[in-house]
This record gives C-alpha cells, structure tokens and sequence, in this order.
C-alpha cells in the first residue's frame, strides 16, 4: 500500500483551537480535553496539535521536532544539521508508553540557529534558510522528516486518536498562549506519524478539515517557487499558500484570506467601497491559481495568533466563542463548551470571512 | 398586427417559401404526394434574378384598396387579414389590377387566391416564414 | 476513360418518388451538380461535381436526396489506400501541390477522448450550478512577481494589460478573405454578446468591424496585410500570428479569385493577386527578434494591449515556449496539428506538427519548472470540439481555449473541407456575393451565442461535479484527470495519472 506522499489521501476531520488575548499561557490539557466531544470525527489515524509560547526559554531558537525511521537515519541528519546550524539542544521528546499509541519512530528535538556564514554564503534571510533547509530534508533524507520548524512553538502529531496524543506527549506539562489541534479521519490506513496534522512550516502551523478541489491547482503553483509537497495534503499546501503570500509576498492575513476563499466576482461587483473592490479585483487577477475551492475550515496558528478561515460556501462546519481574555474555534460547539462551559458570542463565522486574533500588544509571549 | 415581411438582402432566390405555401395550402399531410408532377399555385412568389431577389404576397394594408374593388363582394378583412370567399368570387380580376403590389393571383380553380397567413390550413404560422432558410421573409408586428 | 479518371467519391442518391422538382437544390448549388431535365420532367446530378457539403440535402424540402460514399472501390491493398493511389493519379495529371482545407483527418490519437474528468463522490461535495453561483471569468495577461505597496501601506494594484473573458473560450484566427464578411460579422457580434473575443486573422479589419474593437484580438502576420496604425489601436490585444497547426512552417495562403472588392482593400493589396504570406516574419529570424517585434507593437499600442504570440505546435514547442515567454509576451497561443485552415498543403497539414493535448501539457509543465508560468497565459487551439475539450485543456493548464472549427460548423459549415475552392455553399469560406449572403449574421450570431451558451452550461456542470466552482481552480488542476488506454510515456507527458490510479 502507497504510504502518504506517494498518493492522496483524502480525510474528514475534527478541529480546535484557542487563544489567550493576554497571552496567558495555558496548560495543553484543556485542548487534550477538548477533542474528546468530536471523537467520532476521527478514526484513530491521525491526530496533533500545535502549541505557541511552550518554549520560552528557547524563544530565539527554532524548534525543530523530527521523526525519524531509525538511529543511523537520525546520527546522519545530525551531521547535516551541523554544517547549517549551531545546536544548542538537542533530545528525544518526552512521551508517556501507553497502549493507545505503538509504533512511535525516534521523536526528536533541536533548538538550532543558523550559522551566519552560511547564511551569507547563500544570500537568504534566516527564515527562507530554514524554510529552504526543512524542505531539503523532507524530500531528500529518506526515513528523516521535520514536523516542527517554529520558533517558541511546537508540533506534537502522531498516529492515534488526538485525546490519547495528548497524553503521549504530556501536553500537561507544557503551557502556551494558544493551541490549536486535530483529528484526522483518512480514507486509507498509511500509519505514517509524517501525515498526521498539525502541519507547520516555520511558525505557520496549520489544522484543517476538508477536502479541497483545487488542490492540484494550489499545488503546481506553489511548486513554482521552491515549496515540494510531499504529502499531497490539503493542509501542506495551504501552508505553503499562506507562506508564501504572507511571508514572501507580503500581504496582510486579511489580504490573503481574500485570495484563498476570494469573494465571487458577482459580490465584488455590487461593493460599494470603490478602494475595497479594486483591491478584491486585484488579488483575484493577480493571484488566481491561490484561490482554495472545495469544503475547508482552518485555524492558521502563527507567532501572536491565530486565524480561522472557512471556504467560501462554508461547506465545513466551524464556530467560534469567548470568554474573558480567551476565543475558542472549534469545529463543533460540544468541544467549545468542553473547554469552557460558559463562552459566550458563539457564532459561526459565513464562508470566505476571516476571524483573525492577535494576543495584545507589549503582552510577554 | 404581425405580418409577412421581407428583407431582399437575405433572400436567396431557392424558392422554397413557394413550394411550402402551395404544400400549406394543399390540406395534404405529404409533400411529396400534395406537389409532385403538379404545376404549384403558391400565394407567395419569388421577384428579381440570380442577384437580387424577394418573395411577393399580400401585404395585408390596412385600407385594402382589393376590398373595395371587388365587384362579388368575395373580399374582406377580418381581424386585419384579407380574405377571399372563393365561393363568391366571379373571377373578373380586378383585384389583380388594382393590387398595387402584384400580390395576388389566380387560383388553379380558376378563381382568386390569396395569402391569409396560413390562418385558413393547418400551419400555426405563415408556412414561408418557417420554411425560409435565411430569415429573409419574417412574421413580425412593425 | 482516360488514365487520370477518378471516380466520384460521392454519389448523389435522389428518391424519385418525393422528389418534387422545385429545383432548390440546383439554385443551391455552387457547384452545379443538380440540374432540371426538362424532357424527362425530372431533376438530375452530376456527382463529379460533389464535394458532399450537404447543402441540397439539408435544404431538399421533402427529404428526397441523400449524398453517400461512392462504393466503386479500387482493390483493398493496406498500404496503398485508395486515398493514397488517388493522390498520385492527381499529381501525375498535374504536377501540382496538392491543397486542402479544415484540420487534419486522418485517423492519429485524439488524446481529448483518451482522458477521463473527475467527480466527487462522500469525500468532498460535488456544487450544483443551478443553485450555487459558478465562475467562468478569466483573465488573460502577464501577472507580476510581487505585489506592491505605496508610502501608507495600501496596495498599488495597478496590472499589466489584461483580456478579461466571461468564459474561457474565443473564436480563433480566421481572416477575412477566407471566410466572408457576414460570417466575421457573425462572430464579432457573437463575441460581443457574450463578453468574450474574436480574431482578425491575417486579413486586416474591415472598416464596418472597429466598432467591435473591445472584443476584437488583430493579428499581425508574416504578410502584414492590413496592418496599420490604427488597426493597432482597434483591438483589445495584438496577436503575431508565428505560425498556424494545420501548417506549421509555412504562410497563409489565399487565392487571387478570393481578393475582391473590400477583401483587397481591407488588405492593402490589389484585387485578384494571390495573398501568400511568407514563411518566417522576415524581421523575425530568431527569438531575440520577436522580443524586438513584442515591444515594437506594445509601443505602438502604448503598453495598453496584451501582445499574444501564436505559435504551431510543433517537437521542441516546451522550448519555443520558454523563450516566448520571455520576449515579453503576455500570452502564448499554441495551435495543434489538427487545427482547420481555409487552405494548406495536403501534405503539410497530414503531417507536420503534434497534438495540442502533448504540446500544452509540456509547455505548461516546463513553464512550471522554469518558474515563469505567470509571465504568460496560455491559450490553446487545434480541434476543440466540446465543452468537455475545454475542461480538459484548462485542467491540464491552459487559461483559455481558441475555437475556430467548432464556431464554423455553427454557421453551418459541413466539413466538406473544400474552402480552397472559393465556393462555399454555407457562405462561409466564399467571397461571391449571391453565396456570402446565404449566412445571415442575425442567424449566424446567435447560433455561435447559442453554441457558447450551451458549452458554459456544460463547463459549469463539469465544474460542479468535480466541486470546483471557479474555473482558475481548474487551471492545471491535473489531479482531476485521469487517461485510459495510454502507455506510460503518454501519460507521463500529460502528466496525469492512468484511469484506476
């Protein structure tokens, strides 16, 4: 049977995530809980969550969370590594033996910094070098795969039902300002921990349900300008969208959920707001190959936030509450109230309209 | 009131608008057997030579001098279309002459006839239109 | 009979007991092939004279005639087929070039109808188009590298020229001089009604047509006829016509008995001379030259219009691409090998050049891996037949397609693939007054309406099975298809996966 990245793999899902605007950290136990409600959401082939702030005192470093087939696999990386990067830590991620979760590879951690020489040598700044180095490994070093690549954040992803990850990984024991996580139900068994989710890119982690048409479209676009998919996932591709036009492009996360559940051109015509409309009419022109169709929810982690953006017929389900200094997303209300039993404003935002919370300024994340 | 119009630049001289208004006119179901080896009296005729051609049948005035004319009483207008009793008709022709337009001629009954618009057959519009292949003869109000 | 004598191909079979005589079929033909016997009382044929265009059997009132393949057959032999045997007693007799029209018969793989569309099916919904709004806008033109930013942060959304289509399909180069004026009339208000473009071809634009200029591509061609200022200026976008599917390598060719009247004075040049467009644009002998010859006709057109260059489809076509998408194009147009033509070299349009299917999905492909596949649109053409051709070209990445053919056959042509001859009886392919007025552009324009109308009901219904309902999440959307019967080297070039995969 063709592992995940040798065919596609299409899945239905289960999300959550939440988000202090303080920058409270929270302990990962309250998002472990949380999936509990969409259990059936998932089919016990897939589960992770993301986690910003849990690494306060490697907030300069990147975290890079790998898998690995075997040890002379990892030792090889290792030496690869080196030769880019100084490391300044580097052990197996903390996990708990319990029946739920077998066949764990090597699981992995490095806070690394660049090295300035290469740098120079290379002429990229240090994200497009990480970026750059993350995708070498993931297409070239067979039985290595980076899952994590963020600073002051994680990925935790394994092959399992997402409440039983939780405990694997001892979410309890880290505490963050925000989390989001996922369940996966894939229509095939490939048991690759690789093709769980979250999945991250820098400090982009992204959870998704869905299955999007488009996919083939996003992806030989993408593929133009250095980014490889090697899962063949919905949500790597849309990482990289996001990556790409974020990051590379330099637009506003508004900007780009313009571009990837774009309005129909029959409502960019009735705006009224001539600026707003030129823009609209921009983005789609500009940018056509990035619009996403098919059914999608996502919640974008990022440094200082999150955003949770449906497809433009809001053909996924996904809410969104508060409380106090917290907004919760969820793909169901049961798994809200889980987290907090009295939030408040629960409401489901339409299709194509972005919901994007940053923790305030001057908070200590 | 709709009429037959015609637009000389379309027209192609094929002649058929002649064939489906003696076919319309016969009461047979059969082309075939209500035309063949028969000489056609068709109450639309085609004008003009191999460069310029035009179908010619009645226009259905609104003060239809061929009413007055008539010396039987055979013609009249009923709901704007010109008709022709051909139990009255005396065949003295003098609507032929007054007829501004050529539009009319003798039957192969030896009376007169004319075009109603199909609205005495079985046709639900004016048979030329419908068969005419370039749109070159229409049934329009103006 | 004499040694060159070739048996008609056709016969004309005429059923004497609905016959009627009312001769529409001798008026109707050009080619004098009906006649009335007056002694007889009856109507009678020359079939030597049929090119089977089916004009009398389509007009015959009562059904009486049919046109049927001579079966007077020379004795089987399967290498020297009796096309093949004709063709040498035609050339022995003649010493002639053998000319032809429309795209290229012959019996080679049609890849459109070995590919295979995709539908949802539990994962994912499929969108129903009567209920759910489905796009089919596109916009064809040069997209930047990166997006920028004035002083206070707001977007600059200023573009290079772009076409914008309701739909992504356009009628196709053909000049006025092959076809006639009511069939260019035709589908300039045709292309006007439904929001999409036509194309001047090679033959200039005629005066009475400026006022469809926003929906109007001018070509410019090796031979430059009509080309001048404001021709231009006319125009949404100026195409260099480079070369054409049906003949790739050589020119257009139009004969004298064609140039008459508004044709000459439309092309700048006299009536009855033979309009044969050279082989290369002689200012245009490599590709450093065609960038001269972009930025020339940008300039002229003040960088307002998008300059398409339209090239054949021929073996190194990723390559030609390539360099065309760097001359400073902002779209490609590639003409496959079964694209039609009012005249060619037989032997030239049966054998030169290779399937659009091949050639857009290598140019899109290596566009991909160059990285530059935004520096153009790609526009293909060559015997799209269908909606389902279009969806498929999109899917494999084309932004638009070009029909010519199709849009044709809505005018009433019958394929009889004799338009060198000058005597269409369609009035399409003719510049003879009585036979140009049989095409009614009232009846010609709404036909072609109708075609696109129907094909965008079909695009959308294709588009919503596969739950895609905006047509640029089509645009190379390869996953979606799948190929049956092909061997693996075809479907690595298509890049899609075999049937079942």
């Amino acid at each position: 049977m063709k592992l995940e990245g040798q065919v596609r793999i299409p899945s239905g899902c289960a999300i959550a995530a939440v988000i202090s605007r303080e920058g409270n950290r929270m302990s990962g136990e309250m998002i472990t809980e949380a999936m509990k409600p969409m259990h059936d959401r998932s089919n016990g082939l897939g589960g992770g969550f993301a986690g910003y702030g849990i690494y306060p005192e490697y907030k300069d470093f990147y975290a890079l969370h790998m898998f690995f087939d075997d040890r002379t696999t990892r030792k090889e990386c290792e030496s690869f590594l080196k030769e880019r990067f100084e490391i300044v830590k580097s052990e197996l991620i903390p996990t708990r033996k319990i029946p739920q979760i077998t066949d764990e590879p090597i699981i992995w951690r490095y806070f690394v910094a660049p090295l300035q020489s290469v740098l120079a040598s290379m002429q990229v700044d240090e994200k497009e070098f990480v970026a750059r180095t993350v995708m070498k490994i993931n297409t070239e070093m067979n039985g290595a795969y980076v899952f994590s690549s963020g600073k002051n954040m994680g990925t935790f992803k394994a092959v399992g039902f997402p409440e039983d990850i939780g405990v694997f990984y001892k979410l309890d024991e880290y505490a963050g300002y925000s989390w989001t996580a996922h369940g996966r139900y894939p229509t095939n068994t490939p048991g690759w921990w690789g093709g769980a989710h979250p999945f991250t890119l820098l400090d982009y982690s992204i959870v998704h349900n869905g299955e999007i048409s488009s996919y083939d479209a996003n992806r030989r676009f993408i593929e133009m300008f250095g980014y490889k998919c090697t899962l063949q996932t919905d949500t790597e591709v849309i990482t990289y969208i996001l990556d790409y036009l974020v990051r590379r492009q330099g637009l506003t996360l508004n900007e780009a959920a313009s571009v990837i559940a774009a309005p129909f051109w029959s409502t960019i015509e009735k705006k009224t707001d001539l600026e707003d409309k030129e823009k609209h009419i921009y983005l789609r022109t500009m940018f056509p190959s990035l619009l996403v169709t098919g059914p999608f929810s996502i919640v974008l982690g990022f440094d200082g936030g999150l955003m949770a953006l449906n497809d433009r017929l809001k053909l996924r389900s996904m809410v969104v509450g508060e409380k106090d200094d917290k907004v919760f997303i969820a793909s169901e209300e049961a798994s809200i109230r889980t987290m907090e039993p009295a939030a408040e404003n629960i409401w489901a935002p339409a299709g194509g309209e972005p919901v994007i919370i940053t923790v305030k300024e001057g908070a200590e994340i | 009131m709709k009429r037959v119009y015609v637009n000389e630049q379309w027209c192609l001289g094929c002649h058929l608008c002649e064939y489906n208004c003696a076919f319309a006119n016969s009461g047979m179901t059969d082309m075939a057997e209500a035309l063949k080896g028969k000489t056609i009296f068709p109450r639309i005729h085609i004008e003009g030579d191999d460069k310029i051609s035009f179908a010619v049948s009645c226009r259905h005035c609104t003060d239809p001098i061929c009413v007055k004319s008539c010396i039987a009483g055979a013609i009249r207008q009923q709901d704007g279309i010109i008709k022709i009793n051909k139990n009255k008709c005396v065949g003295c022709l003098t609507c032929i002459l007054v007829c501004p337009y050529g539009s009319l001629a003798l039957g192969e009954d030896g009376v007169m006839q004319k075009c109603e618009l199909c609205s005495g057959n079985a046709c639900d519009e004016p048979a030329c239109v419908r068969g005419c292949p370039n749109h070159a003869i229409v049934f329009e109000e103006r | 009979m004499s040694v060159d004598f070739i048996y008609p191909e056709f016969e004309v079979i005429r059923n004497e007991n609905r016959c009627i005589a009312c001769r529409v079929c001798e008026r109707q033909c050009a080619n004098e092939v009906h006649f009335f016997n007056p002694r007889k009382g009856i109507m009678q044929s020359d079939e030597t004279k049929c090119v089977d265009c089916q004009r009398c059997v389509s007009l015959c009132p009562t059904r009486a005639l049919k046109i049927v393949k001579s079966d007077c057959t020379l004795r089987e032999n399967a290498n020297w087929q009796s096309d093949t045997i004709k063709e040498v007693y035609k050339q022995a007799g003649s010493g002639g070039v053998l000319l032809s029209s429309m795209g290229n018969p012959k019996p080679l793989p049609v890849y459109w109808d070995r590919i295979l569309i995709n539908a949802s099916q539990v994962t994912n919904p499929p969108i129903d188009p009567l209920r759910e709004p489905m796009e089919t806008k596109v916009f064809l033109g040069k997209k930047p590298e990166k997006i920028s930013r004035d002083p206070i942060g707001k977007l600059i959304t200023d573009l290079p020229a772009q076409l914008e289509l309701s739909m992504p399909v356009m009628f196709s180069a053909m000049s006025y001089g092959s076809i006639s004026y009511n069939a260019h009339a035709s589908l300039a208000r045709a292309a006007e009604q439904l929001g999409i473009l036509y194309n001047t071809g090679e033959g200039g634009l005629h005066e009475d047509f400026y006022c469809y200029g926003k929906n109007t591509i001018v070509q410019v061609a090796s031979g430059r006829f009509g080309v001048h200022e404001q021709y231009l200026k006319a125009g949404a976008a100026v195409e260099i016509k480079m070369g054409q599917g049906a003949k790739p390598g050589i020119g257009g060719h139009l004969p004298g008995t064609k140039i008459v009247g508004d044709v000459s004075r439309t092309r700048m040049i006299p009536e009855g001379s033979d309009a044969i467009s050279p082989a290369p644009h002689h200012d245009i002998y490599s590709i450093e030259d065609l960038r001269q010859l972009v930025y020339s006709l940008k300039e002229a057109t003040n960088y307002t219009k998008p300059v398409i260059v339209k090239v054949a489809a021929v073996h190194n076509i990723a390559a030609i691409a390539s360099g065309i998408a760097r001359s400073g194009a902002d779209i490609i147009a590639i003409d496959g090998f079964r694209g039609g033509t009012g005249a060619a070299p037989t032997r030239i349009r049966d054998n030169v050049g290779i399937p659009i299917e091949l050639a857009l999905a290598c140019v899109d492909q290596r566009l991909r891996d160059e990285g530059i596949r935004n520096n153009v649109s790609l526009v293909v053409g060559g015997s799209i037949r269908s909606a389902a051709d279009v969806i498929k070209a999109i899917a494999l990445g084309a932004d638009a397609c070009y029909v010519a053919t199709a849009a044709l056959l809505a005018l009433g042509c019958h394929l009889c693939r004799t338009c060198q001859t000058g005597k269409c009886n369609w009035g399409i392919a003719t510049q003879r007054p009585e036979l140009v007025k049989r095409l009614n552009p009232d009846i010609g324009s709404q036909r072609l309406v109708n075609l696109m109308d129907a094909w965008r009901h079909e695009i959308k219904e294709l588009m919503g099975g596969m739950g895609i309902n905006s047509i640029e999440a089509l645009r190379g959307n390869r996953l979606m298809l799948r190929g049956i019967g092909m061997t693996e080297k075809e479907l690595e070039i298509l890049g899609i996966s075999h049937a079942g995969e």
